[in-house]
This record gives structure tokens, sequence and C-alpha cells, in this order.
């Protein structure tokens, strides 16, 4: 097949850290298949590309676009928005894009915080005038702008249609061979579904399970765990009962308790609710008060434990924001009754 | 009460067995209380998800009442004290995402207890009154400065690829 003809294939990364690149190539050798049977048309981690060029093609000449990493700026939106319109099948690709994942929990901070944080705060700083980034300043040659740095990371699919998932920070590499194959074969699930498992990582986790019966939450540093046994019963807050399978239970398998980087299984919303559902329900007293003390010592971070990879896709998607006084006035606050 | 004061919205979630005939018994005596409260009955204050609550409070809510029988109890034995448990959790949750206490509340009532379960209700409308009004999902918009950047970097795309076609 010469260029011409192959469906054309474009990789793109927004608020990420760069690991979803390095695991599309650790798919090894096979990505010489991909070479053979897509025209890679985009891909500015690894090969030279003009944002223009994309621009040039008509609307939905891109077979497929795998896109990673959550929306954080006015530019990542622009290419969210341009990427979707010139792409046939766009795919949320791994746990940034599909739930916000780490760059989502600065959700619970606001932009000015994180602001201050980097530019001014930190000890490794310097910077006597607090000068901040801005989206335009006006300089003797004209005015310049920054891309907009946004309040709330968004996922992909809260900006823009995404038609399919793939989950994982990073996917796995034979998923991401399974998605790829599924694509060129033609045989794909209804648009909007995760190619994925349809289970939970204790399904693939070697461990014995018993009614589980928790005292005391503790963490990793606290304990060494036996290898046979579950993790959550042996206390540790293991996330593998709400997180979808796929990995292969990689981290309990390794006696680390799973942190829920393949999101949430098929039919959940919200991901920490199951987590908080689930571990409420083993915790081994009736006492409110003995009840307030396990959870409070034992689950000190309880967004970062529960949200860890879906702060941006959960029900509430941030923390408590001080909505500005103009907007709060005129704003419904009153019950119609 | 003026038209002027805040009315703060409400999602209650009642027991069948006993909190939700709580709210009947209040109704047939005549028990003056807070309107506030959208009731929502389910079989058990064990089937409240943590998620029911707070879909409740990203679609709105001001706060959220979950209400079952006391324990020991429980129609359903002890699921009662699954929702305790799951409540303090959510709650520890909460405070980290800046929801004040006093938001999302969990009250026993039994179905002789209309006139507790009223004064509850009461209770937590005037707390939530004072702390105004939540406004979950305006926290997600955007300042407008930022929306118009998003414009401008499409404009600018849109020209430059004027000028390289022309």
């Amino acid at each position: 097949m010469n260029a011409e003809t192959k469906p054309k294939l474009a990789l793109y990364w927004a608020a990420s850290c760069g690991g979803c690149e390095i695991a599309v190539l650790a798919i090894d050798e096979r990505i010489l298949e991909v070479a053979g049977a897509f025209d890679v048309v985009f891909w500015p981690c690894v090969m030279d590309g003009k944002v223009a060029d994309i621009e040039a093609m008509e609307d939905g000449s891109i077979a497929v676009c795998l896109f990673n990493g959550g929306i954080r700026t006015s530019e990542q939106e622009y290419m969210a928005r341009l990427l979707r319109a010139k792409a046939k099948v766009l795919v949320a690709f791994g746990a940034c894009a599909q739930d916000g994942s780490i760059p989502g929990l600065a959700n619970l901070l606001d932009r000015d915080t994180i602001f201050r944080q980097n530019y001014v705060e930190s000890p490794s700083v310097d910077n006597p005038e607090s000068t901040l980034p801005t989206a335009t300043t006006t300089v003797a040659e004209g005015e310049l702008h920054l891309p907009a740095f946004y309040d709330t990371l968004r996922t992909l699919a809260q900006t823009v249609d995404v038609d399919y998932f793939l989950p994982g920070c990073p996917p796995e590499a034979d998923r991401i061979w399974d998605a790829l194959s599924a694509i060129l074969a033609g045989d794909l699930p209804p648009a909007g579904s995760v190619i994925g498992a349809r289970t939970t990582v204790c399904e693939e986790c070697p461990r014995t399970r018993h009614e589980k019966k928790v005292k005391e939450f503790k963490r990793t540093w606290q304990v060494i765990p036996d290898a046979e046994t579950c993790l959550l019963e042996q206390g540790l807050v293991c996330c593998g009962i709400a997180t979808r399978a796929g990995c292969g239970a990689r981290c309990p398998s390794v006696n680390s308790p799973c942190i829920g980087c393949y999101g949430a299984n098929d039919g959940v919303q919200d991901f920490g609710a199951r987590m908080m559902t689930a571990l409420a329900s083993i915790i081994d007293s009736n006492d409110p008060r003995e009840v307030q003390r396990i959870i409070a010592t034992g689950i000190p971070d309880p967004v970062g434990t529960f949200y860890r990879f879906s702060l941006a896709n959960s029900f509430l998607r941030r923390s408590r924001r001080p909505v500005a006084a103009g907007a709060a006035a005129g704003a419904a606050t009153r019950g119609e009754d | 009460m003026t038209d002027l004061e805040f009315q703060p919205k409400i999602i209650g979630f009642l027991c069948n067995w006993c909190s939700y005939r709580a709210a009947d018994l209040a109704g047939s005596t005549r028990t003056r209380y807070a309107p506030n409260v959208r009731y929502v009955r389910v079989m058990c204050s064990g089937r409240v998800d943590p998620a029911f609550v707070m879909k409740a409070l990203s679609l709105g809510a001001d706060g959220v009442l979950v209400a079952g029988c006391h324990p020991g109890e429980c129609h359903y034995l002890e699921q009662n004290y699954k929702t305790m448990r799951r409540m303090t959790m959510l709650q520890h949750t909460l405070r980290q995402l800046g929801v004040e206490e006093g938001r999302v509340r969990l009250v026993w009532a039994s179905a002789a207890e209309g006139h507790r379960l009223a004064k509850a209700i009461d209770e937590m409308v005037d707390r939530i009154r004072s702390l105004g009004p939540l406004r979950w999902p305006a926290g997600w918009q955007e300042r407008p400065e930022v929306l118009a950047a998003i414009e401008r970097v499409a404009s600018e795309h849109a020209s430059a690829a004027q000028e390289v076609a022309t």
C-alpha cells in the first residue's frame, strides 16, 4: 500500500506526562506493522509535523487519532477540537484523556494557587518581581500570546465528542495492540465504549480472598504484606475492587496495592464513590467514634486515594472554588417553592 | 422569611421503613417545618451510594440529607451501620473537597419520630442558609478571559491557514 491509500493515523498529547507515547512504542516490533498499515501523519513526540498541515486537511480525512492527556490550556482545547474535526475515530488514549488522571488532581487547586506555587513560592524559583504568565502581553513590538491556563482541567470527553476510550496509566502494550488490531479489522464496539475488559482487577489477581473485615487501614510503608492473601484483607487500601481489569493485576502481583489507574469498571460513573462504598462496608466496627478514627488515621488523603486518576471525571470534578461575586449575585440560588 | 432570602435546595434520601414514615407522620400530625427537602424514598438507607450524594451536589443541591432507622433497628438487620460508615467516609472526602460540615447529614428517625425528623430538617435548613448556596457547577466555569483565549487561538490559526493558502 502506498501512502495515498493507507488510512491516516495521528497521535497527540495534551496535559500528560509522555508515558502514553512510550507505551505506544512498547508494542515493540509490532510498531512496524502499525507503520505498514497506517500513514502516520501527525505525531509531535516522535516526528516533525506542522499544525498547519492538519488544518489544511479535509474534515474526517484522518482515520484514527489517539489523543492522550487532559485539557488544561486553550491551545490543548484547540488541538482537541481540530483533531476531532479531522479524525473519523477519536480515541481518548490513557487515563489522563479519559479521567484527568494525575494532572487532574490539580483540580484541588485553581490557576492562581498553581501559578503562585510554581512561579513565586517554590524554593527553586528566582522571580523577585513575581512575574506570572498571562495570556496576552504587550511589548514594544506588539502583542504576545501564550495559551490561557484553565482553573479546571477537563477530560477529552468533557471537551469534544470521543468515540472510544483506552484506559490505563499507561495502557498496556497488549491492550494497545488489541485496540489497533480491532480498528484495522474494522471490528469495533459501539461508539462511546471503552475498549477493554468488563471486569475488575480482582478477577485477574492471583491472591486468595476471604471475607473482609478491617480494623485498621495501613499505609504501604507500615507493613510488608504476605504474598498470598488479598491486600485489602491485610488492611492495605487496594483499589482493585473498583478498577477495570486489563493490566493483569501487575501491582498486587508484586505486593503493591492497586492504585486504580485503569479507571472505573463498566457502568460506574464515579470511581471514588465505588471505593468509599466498598471500603466502608468492610470496616469492622459499628461504633461511630471508632469508625471516625479508623477512617481519619488510615486514609489521611481521601481524594488522593479514591480519585488519584479520576478527580476531573468524577461527579464533583474539582474542589470547591469560590465563585466570583458578579457571577454569584444573579445566579439561580433560590428554590422554586 | 422574605422572598429574597436564600432558600436551600436539599435532597433527602429517606428509608422506606422508618424515616419516610416519620415524614408521613410529620405530615399527618401537621407538624410545621421547613419545606426545603425534596424526598427520595429508598428501601434502606444502606441503598444510598455516596455517588447519589455527590451527583445531587454536582447538579446544584445545597445539601443532602440521608435518614434511616436507628442503629439496631434496621429492617435489613445492619445495613444502616454500613450507611453510618459510608457517610463518615464520604464526609471525610467532602471535607477535603471544600464542602462545609453540615451540608451532608445523616439522621436516624423511627416511624414514630415525625417530630424528630422535622426538627433535624429545620436545623439543617438553618445551618445551610447560614452557609449560603453551594453552586457547585458554577465552579467548573472558566473565567471569561480563558474562554476568549480559545477563540483567539482558533482565529489566529484560521488566518494563518488563509495566508498559507494564498
